[in-house]
């Protein structure tokens, strides 16, 4: 084992975990003020279930020895998953840095399904996603599945993380169905400066993402690092330039998007490219995401956030150009097709389709086994209301004025207080 | 000349400006109240602190309008927020002694007949 792998380890993994903050705060300045809670929670609550489902079995299935499709039951409870070497840091390491994935993968679909889910059904739903949809996918490139055979490359999860989760999000997004509101009245953004912050902080916990996917402090790492830096910079810039063309204006919304599609899209190739060709990965990648986006608001589809055009279609591309763009002098492991090996293209193409075409199945189905026992959606009058309030029990912007103490009779205490103003029989108002 | 006081749902005030654009009413003052109307609580908890929040959110408008207009613009209100919840809220018309337009300083009913864009504009 090496001391400096352990510590970049212990770092990158508390980085990443910063990404589902992170992510509530980009996702919950995009909704309306009476939703910011419930959706800045369906982020959050996926740090404990998901959390907990994968030290259950999450990393066995991904991670232990088992078929080319799905790892065993051995690992379940972090059986035998201890402080040995795994690599060069500890298993037990190794097995967090991973789970810090798995919770992000599944809060990254939330923004699909946003002011409109049953928060009770929600978690059942990320919980079982994180265990049938994840842990598969992420065993097949990365724990020694199918994929990873057949040499797909997928430096930090371009497939495993972003077009599994963007699969998984067009499909709820059809289950679900649109907001009562959607296409029929403008739903802006409640706090653009949350946003703003959120895109931040999801690029500070992205070197953690990437640069710690080398799972060692070494070259690997840094190269993967100043690829993190550059392609969403490279994204940024052609973004802020679209705008610009297009509409005479920055927009501070589409700068945010901007850097986080530029993330996507780096995370498959970001060990496996050079600098300038990071760069150029980052400004292609904007114009589908980009152009996506224009024209997913005019359909019915109700991806509230627009995780098929961000994550979906970014990771698509990022693992696309990997195949076009990797380099042998930088990786020392696969060419791509301009360093003359135009088979890598054809097999990145296959791991995505077989992550998508996966994903939306197995998404759908659950969704689906769900929607059997109970409903997903809250009913319109709920809606009306804010998820906040009838879902949570509490409003992100609450005021005191009207607000009456309960006391609960605890031992001796009284009764609870009358109202200040109960309802009057006649003419109660004003 | 009467004010039309209007308290809706604020979820609903999208739905009550169409239909009062629709039938032709365009001048109108709209703020953020607060206010009780013996809908069913709501009660909220943070950490050990459960409250009784009273007050409801509402948006309320005011319109003012002359006589013939008071009973489309009523109705349009009516039509538009009710949802038929508890909640829904009131409309009130009141008597107006006296309306001004700040900008010409036309009284009463020609204050509050909209202006013909094109005349007014460049004609």
């Amino acid at each position: 084992m090496s001391a400096p792998d352990i510590a970049w380890m212990l770092v990158a993994t508390a980085l990443v975990l910063l990404m589902t903050p992170a992510l509530a705060l980009f996702y919950g300045g995009l909704v309306r003020s009476k939703n910011a809670l419930n959706t800045m929670m369906m982020s959050v609550a996926a740090l404990g279930f998901v959390g907990v489902a994968w030290a259950a079995v999450g990393y066995s299935l991904a991670f232990s020895e088992g078929t080319p499709l799905l790892g065993g039951l051995s690992r379940g409870f972090l059986s035998g998953v201890g402080l040995e070497a795994q690599g060069t840091i500890p298993h037990l390491l190794f097995m967090a840095y991973q789970g810090t994935f798995a919770i992000i993968t599944a809060a990254l679909v939330s923004g699909a399904i946003v002011e409109r889910m049953r928060f009770a059904v929600y978690l059942a739903f990320i919980t079982l996603w994180s265990i049938v949809v994840y842990a598969p996918v992420a065993h097949w490139v990365w724990g020694g599945g199918f994929l990873a055979k057949m040499g797909t490359l997928d430096f930090a999860g371009g497939t495993v993380v972003h077009v599994n989760a963007g699969a998984a999000a067009l499909v709820a997004a059809l289950v679900l169905g649109g907001r009562k509101d959607h296409a029929r009245q403008a739903i802006l953004p409640h706090s653009v400066p949350f946003t703003l912050l959120g895109a931040g902080l999801l690029w500070f916990g992205w070197f953690g993402f990437n640069a710690g996917s080398a799972l060692a402090a070494n070259e690997t790492a840094a190269l993967a690092f100043v690829n993190t830096m550059l392609a969403p910079a490279g994204t940024l810039v052609v973004w802020t330039l679209l705008d610009l063309v297009r509409t005479g204006k920055a927009t501070a919304v589409g700068a945010a998007t901007g850097i986080v599609v530029g993330l996507v899209a780096i995370t498959p190739a970001a060990g496996f490219v050079g600098p300038m060709a990071a760069l150029a990965l980052g400004m292609v990648a904007t114009f589908p995401s980009y152009y996506a986006l224009l024209y997913r608001a005019r359909t019915r589809l109700d991806d509230s956030l627009d995780v098929v055009a961000a994550h979906g279609l970014g990771g698509t591309v990022g693992a696309l150009l990997t195949g076009v763009l990797a380099s042998k002098a930088w990786n020392g492991t696969a060419d791509g097709l301009l360093h003359g090996n135009p088979a890598q293209l054809a097999v990145q193409a296959l791991g995505v389709l077989a992550a998508a075409a996966y994903s939306a199945g197995a998404s759908f189905l659950l969704l689906k086994a769900i929607a059997l026992v109970v409903p997903l959606k809250v009913d319109r009058r709920e809606e009306g209301l804010g998820l906040d309030v009838n879902q949570h029990g509490e409003e992100a912007y609450a005021r005191d004025e009207g607000a009456i103490l309960i006391l609960e009779p605890v031992g001796d205490q009284g009764p609870t207080p009358v109202p200040a103003f109960a309802p009057a029989a006649e003419g109660g108002r004003g | 000349m009467k004010l039309v006081v209007a308290v809706v749902r604020p979820d609903k005030l999208n739905d009550v400006l169409e239909a009062l654009f629709r039938c032709d009413v365009q001048g109108l003052t709209i703020s953020r109240v607060q206010g009780h109307g013996g809908e069913t609580e709501r009660v909220e908890t943070y950490r050990g602190t459960t409250v009784k929040m009273e007050l409801q959110e509402k948006v309320r408008l005011d319109i003012g309008v002359s006589d013939h207009f008071v009973e489309p613009t009523v109705k349009a209100v009516l039509a538009a927020a009710r949802t038929g919840e508890v909640g829904d809220g009131k409309i009130f018309v009141l008597p107006v002694e006296k309306i001004y337009r700040i900008r010409t300083g036309e009284e009463d009913r020609a204050a509050v007949t909209p202006v013909q864009v094109v005349a007014a504009g460049r004609a």
